[in-house]
This record gives structure tokens, C-alpha cells and sequence, in this order.
């Protein structure tokens, strides 16, 4: 009889043991990874952007300064495209998904969204603040069949910070307030690194292991762009892409 | 004593009513527009009308309730019973009520049996949660044709016009404030997009909702330059309170100068 | 069946066993305390519900933990969200349109009393009478049970105006399931309702004793009787109504949703419905139900005056039950002045205006009826009839708003502003309330067997009177100002400045409220300690003073009495009891 406990204790101990260092061990080694990094432009002419008309809301015109315009098409220095996801859409083991521990933020501020495009990982936290002096509400449509849940919350100022997390990859949730009704934001859930593009158009996915990848450059209203990719240890793979003007 | 206690507590809040009203504590802003006036001469006649009947009916309830407190005295029943009580009020109420309605027929014809000026200038709202858009027909004077399909508010296009293959939509002005000529007939058509909205200026004595799958047509001459608030009246959903516009009673000029800013925004 | 017949039918034995007799009776006086038990407890959550809106109007920051408990998605931190105080309010109004103000003065002392005063052992469909208990129970439940679902109750107000109440959840918060809990909440209600009115009707018709003509009938039951019939044609309506609804928000269907709406820029499949139509079909229900509500209150008032001033009312049972006849009628025709603006023909509103006009003539003769029967009188003032002073009060007050909103061009400017809220606050709301209170005060003794607190008693009419003006009047008021209702939040410049007067009737509404506590104190101090009530403690006239307090299983102890008078024999001191075959007196 004791024996047997013995060798049962003994082997859950072992079980324990292997499962935590499947656990804990980190699947992408600092040594092992890689880099990808490249921007990306526009072709052509940005569509014309009118600028916003906030009368309606006088808190957000204090606010929000000098006119500003949708987002949908935001051209930075040198052509640069910005406010583009790029994520690793093929090619990943599954194992290199080291969800980020810190909560991503979008913070509603002069009645925009900041960042207008906010990329994060699957389980991943995502913070919603109010920096205004007004209330708004966070309506989120992601597709009904994506298996994300809709929500749509209103957030008075002064409230304290909305604490969520998406349980599905979809490239990209659609935010929108109905009390400033031109309010829009994107919310990209990936898997894997993932990058968005700056003010200059360029991109970096940080944590690569090498192999070969399809990489997806998404843009609200160009739509989606791949392109395959090969990535070596220590060294950053570079690709560029252009979306062209319709 | 209790009747006596009840008859003052009634009178004082007789009073106290008819002072806030009398000396306007809480009252209607300065019309600003045409058929106002017609309104406003309405409210006041009822306003009297009905405030010397609660005054009379509360101050009789007072009088009999401090008279006839206690057990001391006979029973008296009011001379020729119920018919005298039957006949004034057919009488009394019937002749104001047949005023009120005469009266008030001809305000509220002023404002919804008149058919608008030909030449009014035409503005299109637009109403959804939890905004308003205007929509001036530019140059061509012809709105474009409403896809709703179309709708994108993240990109502006809150009333579905399809600029790129409709020539009459081209040239529509889109935008969050309304702006009118003042001492000009104007003629909007309400259309909301989703639920139930209203269009509710007080200074201009307008209050009109918005029917989903409906086009309702409302007129108005406003008589006074200045910048008044456009607020929602019917329940629309979270944002009700906040859905609010700007109403710009412009000169003719001041019009014609903004309308061409906002043109050239578009 | 004959009347004999159906009063022998229906005269069972007494009830053995505790769930048999206090739960699943169905005995006509416990339905009748079990509604008002029902009532009580709603009208404590509504009156909740209120302050927690009350308080956010005037001090938008002030944090309530208590609602960040209840609802941490409305009121996350205790600090209310727009859509929070939308869904209070809207069960605000539902609670207390359906649950207090139709439940209490009507199924409540209606079910306890009508029988009795009718003379006859219980209602004509005991077991029907039992289920609609039990049904505006399942109705309650449900209507509660929004509180604790994820989605929260719903916020497009008692009203439920589609398609903000028919498209589903696309239309915002509050409008998940507790809208559909809603719609099936009001069915049930109008289910109970309908079961209700019918046994009310049969009962005074086939049940009345020996010599209890219709002429010879209470007051209260006459008010009771006619209101059973504008319930049966009012609520046949509503429970359609509601359940196309449930149809357009879970069956797919467009009866009120027409085409072409867009939500969140996405396009909604529905086409060919009405919004119109939902208001027109809401407020044929709808006018009727303040008259549903306050016709009780008419008979309750009419039948607690004669007993405390020691007179008959002025033209007798006739002149006020042809008024409330009258009334009850021409509320069937006046449902389109609550949609003056609503995009409604213009001519419409003409036509809906004058007979909304006139309907003041027959109100009016029931107030004068009221205040001129106190002429010469030898007024008792008991707590019943103080309340029974104070309904008539607001009634006057209440009234007079509706000349306001009776007219198209004025209401045009004060439609949707809190004028109308303190108009009808004043006259379903806080009359019936009032009269209830009379009947609770008056009927206490009956029901319980002992006497509520003379001084309690008068303390909470005192404070209630006048906090009831300091909150409802100064709406009224404000409502001048174009003080817009159904707002969460002040943000308008003209709006702002009327922050002052809500803080005036925040605190005037908690007082309000506190003081009702000064009421559920005195129940139930009076029921538990109150001193033992004699048969008649308040030399009345009618049948239900000549039994005991409280009365027998089957009401009368096995007697059959005979009517010999009719209900309002009183001559200052004097009175005859109306089975007493002694002479006349009035």
C-alpha cells in the first residue's frame, strides 16, 4: 500500500514537473529569433477626406483643436501608408503565440479614437479609456460568424477604463460610437507577432522564428495584400508592400 | 383644525403655482419665426383660461374643506342639487373648449394646413442615432437619390448618396449644421435612417418627429439671426440627450458666404 | 345558468391546509390581499428606481454602489450610464403603470371588496380569479428578471415605440432579451387582465343579493364595474400588440419595422411595417389604461367621501356613474392626442383634439360632484378622507395640464418636455396613488381586523401632499422652459440652466419617498400591534361594514342578506345601513 502511493506521488510529481517545462519553456529562443521589418506606400492619389463637422458636440470641438479629417486613407511622409497591419497569416507553428501580457489601450480622446488602428493578439487584454468630457459609447461589430462576441457600452466621462479580451483571430473588428457617430477605429486580433504600419509607412514584427511565412498587409479600405517571406535567425527579413489608389 | 390646516396648505400652493407662472420663472424663450406668435397667443389663452379654473377649483375645495369641518351643524345640500353643477360645467367648459378648439385649429392651421412657398429653400435632414445631417441640394437645385445601402458613417457618407455614378448627389452639401436665411421660407423633409428621432427647436415653436420609412415635410420663416439648439424629443436609445444640432439663422450674405465654405469642404 | 344557479355553484366549503389557504387560494380576499402584496412590493422598486434616476439628474457624478452591485455593466463603480437610467426608467413606468397603478385600486381592493359588496360569498370564477393572480405574478417575474439577465432591461420606455423596441439588439444596449422578457411580461399581464375584467363583469352582473339593484350598488363597485369593461377592450388590444412585437424582434416578421433602415451602417433585412401603426395600436391601449387606472380611483374616492362628510354625493349614484360611464366611453377616442407631432395627419390631430377636449366636460362634473358635496357637510377628517381631499386636489391640478396638451399648436411646443410627465404624474399617477391610500386607510380595518395609526396616518398624507406638488408641479413648470424628458443627462445649454430646479425635485422626491416609509411602518406596526377594529369603525353603510373585520371565508357567515337602501344613506350623525329595513335618512 505504500508503495503505491509512494510511486503515485512520485510520478504525478514527475508529470507536474514535465508539464510546467512544457509550459514555462520559452518556444521561441531569444537566440532563434528573427526579424521582419519594411514599409509600406500608396500608389497613387489618397481619396479626398472632408474634414469632420463636431458641432454637434461641443465638448469634442474644445477638445479636438483644428478640423480634422476620417482616417481611412492616412498617408504619412514619403508615400508611406499608415495604419496597416501586417501579421503572419501562414507558416506559424502554433507555439510561437506569446500573448502579450501587457493590455493594448485605445483611448477615446477629442471624440477619435487613438490609435485608430489597434492590432493585438488572441487573449490578449485591451483597456478602453475616456479622456473626454463626454460620454461615448464603444461599439464593437465583429463578424457574426467569427465567434467574437458584439457588445456596445457606453462610457460616461470620468468612468473608469473598459477591461476586454477577443477570443477569435479577425482581421479587423470594426469599432464605432453612435454618439459621435463619425468615430471609427479597427481592432486586428492575430496570432503570432504582428506589426502596424507608422507615420512613415513602416512596419517591424519583432520575435520571428525562422522559417517561411505568408505575411498579410491589411488595410481598412484597400482590403488585404500577401506576400511570402523568409526569415533566417538574427537577421530581419525585409518586404515591402504598395497598395494602389482605386 | 385639519380642514383649516388643508385649505391653507392649498391656498399656499395655489399661490406659489400661480406666481411661477405669472411672473414666468420657468418660461418659453423668444419666438423667433413666423407662425410663433400664433402659438404663443395660444399658450397664454390657455394659460389663463386654465389657470382660473385650478385657481376657482382649489379655492373652492379650500373654502368648503375650511367651512364645514366638525359635527355641529345640519346637513345642507347645495340649492337645485347636481343640474346646476351639470349645466355650468356644459356650459362653462363647453363654450371654452369649442373656443380653444376654434382658436387653436386656426394656430395649428397656420402651421400644418398651409402648403409651403414654392420657393422655399429646400433643405433635407437626416436623422439616426444619435446625430442629425443637412443636406442642400447645390447648384442643380435636385438631390441626389438615397441608397441606404450605402450609408458609411466612418467615412462620411451619412446619407447613402452615391457621388460616383449619381450626378444629381455630386453636388449636395452634407452637413452637421443647419444654417437658414432668416426672414426666407424654409422646407425641410424629415427621413430618419433607423428609429424614431424629433426635430425640436423651442425658439421656433417647432416640434416634429421623424418616422422611420416615412418623408415628412415641415415649414418655417425664421425672423431672427442667431444660433439655437436642434434637440432630440423622442426616445432614440442611449445617446437621446446627446443628440443635439445647431440651428444658424443667418442674412441672406452671411448664408450664401457659408454655404460656399461648406461646399467647397465637400 | 341562473343567478341562483352560479351563486350556488360557487359557494364552496372553507379551504383546509396552509398552501391551499393563503398561497394557492381562491378565495376571493386573499387574491385580493396578494395583489396588493404584489403592489406594495413593485411600488417600492419602482420608487427605487426613481430616486437612483432622481439623484443622477441632479448630481450626474455621484457614485451609487449599490447600483454598481446590482447592474456592474449599467453602472460600472456605482457611476450610471446613459443606458442604465433609460432602462430604469422604463421600468420605472412599466412597474408602476402595470404593476402598481392597474394592479392595486382595481384587482386589489376590487377582488377583496366587490364581492362583498355585492353581497355575494366569492367571485363567479374563483379558479379563473386565482389563475390571473397568478399570471400577473409570472408577469412580475419576468419583468424583474430583467434586472439579472447579462443584456439588462430595456430602455425604449413603457411605451416601447418601435423600431427602436422591434429591430433587436442592433438598436443598442437594452434591447437584447430584456425587451423580449418585456413584451412577454406585458402579456402576461394583459392575459391576467382580460380573465380579471371578466369575472369582475359577471360577478356584479349575476352575483348581487336580494335587492341589491344596480341603483343600490357602492360606488366603488360601480367604478370597479365599468373600468372591468374598459379593461376587456383595452387590453384585448394590447396583448396583440405585444406579442407582434416579440414576433418582429424573435420571429423575423415586420409589423412594425419598415424597409430600408440602417443600423450601424449595416443594412436591416425587414420591409413593409408600420412605426405608426405600433402607436396607434399602443395608444388605443393606451389612453384607455390612465382611464383603466383612474376610474378605480373614481369609484374609491366617490365611496369613501359620503361615509366621512355624513352626506350623500350631489346627484347621487346617478351623476357621478354617468361622469365615470361617459368617461370610460369617450376614452376610446382620444388615443391620438399623445401623437400630435408624431407625423400623424395633420387633420387627424383636429379630429382627435375636440373629443380630448371634451372629455373634460364629464371629468369635470365628477370634481365639481366631489368638492360640491363637501358644501354643507359635517366633515370627519380621517386619514381616508384626507387622501380622498388630496386626489381631488390633484386631479383639479392634473386636469388643468391637459387643456394644455389637449391642443395640437400648444402641445406642439410642450409635447416631450417634462410638462407631460408632471401632467400625468399628476393625474393617473399620484390621484390614483392617493386614492389607493384612501382605500388603504379606509379598508385596513376590514381586511386586517385592526386599526391603522390615526396620526402615522395623517403625518404621511401631510408630508405627501405637499412633496408630491414641490416635485410635480415644478415639472410642470419647467416643462415652459422646453425642458426636454427622457434625458439621462443635462448638456444642453437651455437644459443646464434647469439643473437648479432638479436638485429642487431630487431631494423633494427622496423626502417623498422616505416618507412612504412612514406608511409601510404604520402597516405593519398596525397589523401586527394596531387596536382590535369593531365591524364598523367608520358608521358606513355598505355590506362589507356588516360582517366582521376581518370577514369569513364566506363572507357573511352563511346569512343571505337583503338590500333595502341604496349605498349613501347619511344625514350628519346618522346613517342606515343598507341591509337595515329601518327608513330612510338621506
Amino acid at each position: 500500500m505504500k508503495t503505491r502511493v509512494r510511486v503515485a506521488l512520485f510520478g504525478s510529481l514527475l508529470l507536474a514537473f514535465a508539464f510546467s517545462a512544457v509550459h514555462f519553456a520559452p518556444t521561441v529562443g531569444a537566440s532563434a529569433t528573427g526579424q521582419i521589418v519594411g514599409t509600406v506606400k500608396l500608389d497613387g492619389q489618397a481619396p479626398h477626406q472632408k474634414p469632420i463637422d463636431m458641432s454637434k458636440d461641443p465638448a469634442c470641438a474644445q477638445a479636438g483643436g483644428g478640423p480634422i479629417s476620417a482616417e481611412n486613407v492616412v498617408v504619412g511622409a514619403n508615400g508611406g501608408l499608415v495604419n496597416v497591419v501586417v501579421y503572419i497569416s501562414q507558416g506559424l507553428t502554433g507555439n510561437e503565440a506569446s500573448t502579450s501580457s501587457q493590455p493594448a489601450t485605445i483611448t477615446q480622446k477629442g471624440c477619435k479614437y487613438v490609435p485608430h488602428v489597434l492590432a493585438l493578439n488572441v487573449g490578449q487584454h485591451m483597456t478602453v479609456m475616456n479622456d473626454d468630457k463626454t460620454a461615448h459609447n464603444i461599439h464593437p461589430q465583429p463578424n457574426v460568424t467569427g465567434g467574437n462576441s458584439q457588445w456596445n457600452k457606453s462610457q460616461t466621462a470620468g468612468a473608469g477604463p473598459i477591461d476586454v479580451a477577443w477570443t477569435n483571430e479577425e482581421v479587423a473588428i470594426p469599432v464605432k460610437c453612435n454618439i459621435h457617430p463619425w468615430m471609427r477605429a479597427y481592432i486586428a486580433v492575430v496570432k503570432g507577432p504582428f506589426g502596424v504600419s507608422n507615420d512613415t509607412g513602416s512596419f517591424k514584427l519583432d520575435n520571428v522564428p525562422p522559417g517561411t511565412y505568408t505575411l498579410t498587409a491589411w488595410q481598412e479600405t484597400y482590403g488585404t495584400q500577401t506576400q511570402k517571406v523568409t526569415v533566417a535567425a538574427g537577421k530581419p527579413a525585409s518586404t515591402d508592400f504598395t497598395f494602389k489608389a482605386k | 383644525m385639519v380642514g383649516k390646516i388643508f385649505a391653507i396648505v392649498v391656498v399656499l400652493i395655489t399661490l406659489a403655482t400661480a406666481y411661477c407662472v405669472i411672473a414666468h420663472v420657468w418660461w418659453m424663450p423668444v419666438d423667433i419665426s413666423v407662425h410663433g406668435p400664433r402659438i404663443d397667443h395660444q399658450l397664454e389663452e390657455t394659460v389663463l383660461v386654465a389657470g382660473l379654473l385650478f385657481i376657482a377649483g382649489q379655492l373652492v375645495l379650500a373654502a368648503f374643506a375650511f367651512l364645514y369641518g366638525g359635527t355641529g351643524h345640519k346637513i345642507k345640500q347645495i340649492p337645485g342639487g347636481a343640474k346646476p353643477l351639470i349645466i355650468f360645467a356644459f356650459v362653462l367648459v363647453g363654450t371654452e373648449v369649442l373656443a380653444l378648439s376654434s382658436i387653436g385649429a386656426r394656430a395649428w392651421g397656420a402651421v400644418y394646413f398651409e402648403q409651403p412657398d414654392p420657393a422655399s429653400t429646400r433643405i433635407d435632414v437626416q436623422a439616426g442615432q444619435f446625430a442629425y445631417y443637412f443636406r442642400y441640394p447645390g447648384p442643380d437645385g435636385k438631390f441626389g437619390a438615397l441608397h441606404p445601402d450605402l450609408i458609411n458613417e466612418g467615412n462620411q457618407n451619412y446619407f447613402g448618396l452615391d457621388t460616383d455614378h449619381d450626378s444629381d448627389a455630386k453636388d449636395d452639401i452634407v452637413t452637421a449644421e443647419l444654417a437658414i436665411p432668416v426672414n426666407k421660407p424654409i422646407l425641410l423633409t424629415l427621413h430618419s435612417k433607423d428609429v424614431g428621432h424629433s426635430f425640436y427647436v423651442r425658439e421656433l415653436r417647432v416640434q416634429q418627429d421623424f418616422v422611420p420609412g416615412l418623408n415628412i415635410p415641415i415649414h418655417f420663416t425664421a425672423t431672427q439671426t442667431g444660433r439655437f439648439e436642434i434637440v432630440c424629443t423622442q426616445l432614440c436609445g442611449l445617446g437621446h440627450y446627446n443628440m443635439k444640432a445647431y440651428l444658424s439663422v443667418l442674412s441672406q450674405s452671411d448664408f450664401d458666404d457659408w454655404l460656399k465654405k461648406q461646399a467647397s469642404m465637400q | 345558468m341562473s343567478a341562483t344557479a352560479i351563486r350556488e355553484a360557487v359557494h364552496h366549503t372553507a379551504p383546509q391546509g396552509f398552501i391551499r389557504k393563503y398561497v394557492f387560494s381562491v378565495d376571493h380576499k386573499v387574491i385580493g390581499i396578494q395583489y396588493l402584496t404584489l403592489s406594495l412590493v413593485a411600488v417600492f422598486i419602482g420608487m427605487a428606481l426613481s430616486w437612483a434616476m432622481r439623484i443622477h439628474l441632479a448630481w450626474p457624478d455621484m457614485r451609487i454602489p449599490l447600483l454598481g452591485w446590482l447592474s456592474p455593466n449599467g453602472a460600472p463603480g456605482g457611476l450610471m450610464t446613459p443606458e442604465y437610467y433609460l432602462s430604469l426608467m422604463t421600468m420605472h413606468g412599466t412597474i408602476m403603470a402595470f404593476f402598481v397603478l392597474t394592479a392595486a385600486p382595481m384587482a386589489g381592493f376590487g377582488n377583496f371588496m366587490l364581492p362583498i359588496q355585492v353581497g355575494a360569498a366569492d367571485m363567479a370564477f374563483p379558479r379563473l380569479n386565482m389563475s390571473s393572480f397568478w399570471v400577473t405574478l409570472v408577469g412580475f417575474l419576468l419583468a424583474c428578471a430583467t434586472f439579472v439577465i447579462p443584456d439588462g432591461p430595456p430602455l425604449s420606455g413603457w411605451t416601447a415605440y418601435a423600431p427602436l423596441s422591434a429591430v433587436g439588439p442592433v438598436a443598442g444596449p437594452g434591447q437584447g432579451w430584456g425587451q423580449n422578457l418585456w413584451g412577454l411580461s406585458i402579456a402576461c399581464f394583459c392575459i391576467a387582465s382580460l380573465l380579471g375584467a371578466l369575472n369582475f363583469i359577471v360577478t356584479t352582473l349575476d352575483l348581487r343579493t336580494k335587492g341589491m339593484k344596480l341603483s343600490r350598488l357602492p360606488l366603488s363597485t360601480w367604478g370597479w364595474f365599468i373600468d372591468a369593461w374598459v379593461s376587456l377592450l383595452a387590453f384585448a388590444v394590447l396583448l396583440p400588440t405585444c406579442l407582434l412585437l416579440v414576433l418582429d424582434r424573435l420571429g423575423g416578421t415586420s409589423f412594425f419595422i419598415p424597409a430600408g433602415l440602417v443600423f450601424n451602417d449595416q443594412l436591416q433585412p425587414h420591409s413593409g411595417g408600420s412605426p405608426l401603426l405600433f402607436q396607434h395600436l399602443f395608444w388605443f391601449f393606451g389612453h384607455p389604461e390612465v382611464y383603466i387606472i383612474i376610474l378605480p380611483a373614481f369609484g374609491i374616492v366617490s365611496h369613501i367621501m359620503p361615509t366621512f362628510i355624513r352626506k350623500p354625493l350631489v346627484g347621487g349614484w346617478k351623476v357621478i356613474t354617468f361622469a365615470e360611464v361617459a368617461v370610460g366611453t369617450l376614452s376610446f377616442v382620444v388615443w391620438g392626442h399623445h401623437m400630435f407631432v408624431s407625423g400623424m395627419s395633420p387633420f387627424m390631430a383636429m379630429v382627435f383634439s375636440v373629443p380630448t377636449l371634451f372629455i373634460t366636460i364629464p371629468s369635470m362634473i365628477a370634481v365639481l360632484v366631489w368638492v360640491f358635496s363637501l358644501y354643507g357637510a359635517n366633515i370627519r377628517f380621517d386619514t381616508p378622507l384626507l387622501f380622498s381631499l388630496g386626489f381631488i386636489s390633484l386631479f383639479i391640478s392634473g386636469g388643468i395640464g391637459g387643456f394644455f396638451l389637449a391642443q395640437p399648436s400648444t402641445d406642439s411646443y410642450l409635447h416631450a418636455t417634462s410638462f407631460v410627465v408632471g401632467h400625468f404624474h399628476f393625474t393617473m399617477g399620484l390621484s390614483a396613488i392617493f386614492a389607493t391610500f384612501a382605500g388603504f386607510y379606509y379598508w385596513f380595518p376590514k381586511m386586517f381586523g385592526r386599526m391603522m395609526n390615526e396620526k402615522l396616518g395623517k403625518l404621511h398624507f401631510w408630508l405627501s401632499f405637499v412633496l408630491v406638488y414641490c416635485v410635480f408641479m415644478t415639472m410642470h413648470l419647467t416643462g415652459f422652459a422646453g425642458a426636454v424628458r427622457r434625458y439621462s443627462a443635462l448638456v444642453d445649454d437651455f437644459m443646464v440652466a434647469l439643473i437648479p430646479a432638479n436638485k429642487f425635485m431630487t431631494v423633494a422626491a427622496l423626502l417623498l419617498g422616505a416618507t412612504q416609509f412612514i406608511f409601510l411602518f404604520n402597516v405593519i406596526w398596525s397589523r401586527l400591534k394596531g387596536p382590535k377594529a369593531p365591524n364598523n369603525p367608520w358608521d358606513a353603510t355598505t355590506l362589507e361594514w356588516d360582517t366582521t373585520s376581518p370577514p369569513p371565508f364566506d363572507n357573511f357567515g352563511g346569512r343571505q342578506l337583503t338590500v333595502y337602501h341604496g349605498a349613501m344613506e347619511y344625514n350628519g350623525d346618522d346613517s342606515v345601513m343598507q341591509t337595515s329595513p329601518a327608513a330612510s335618512v338621506a
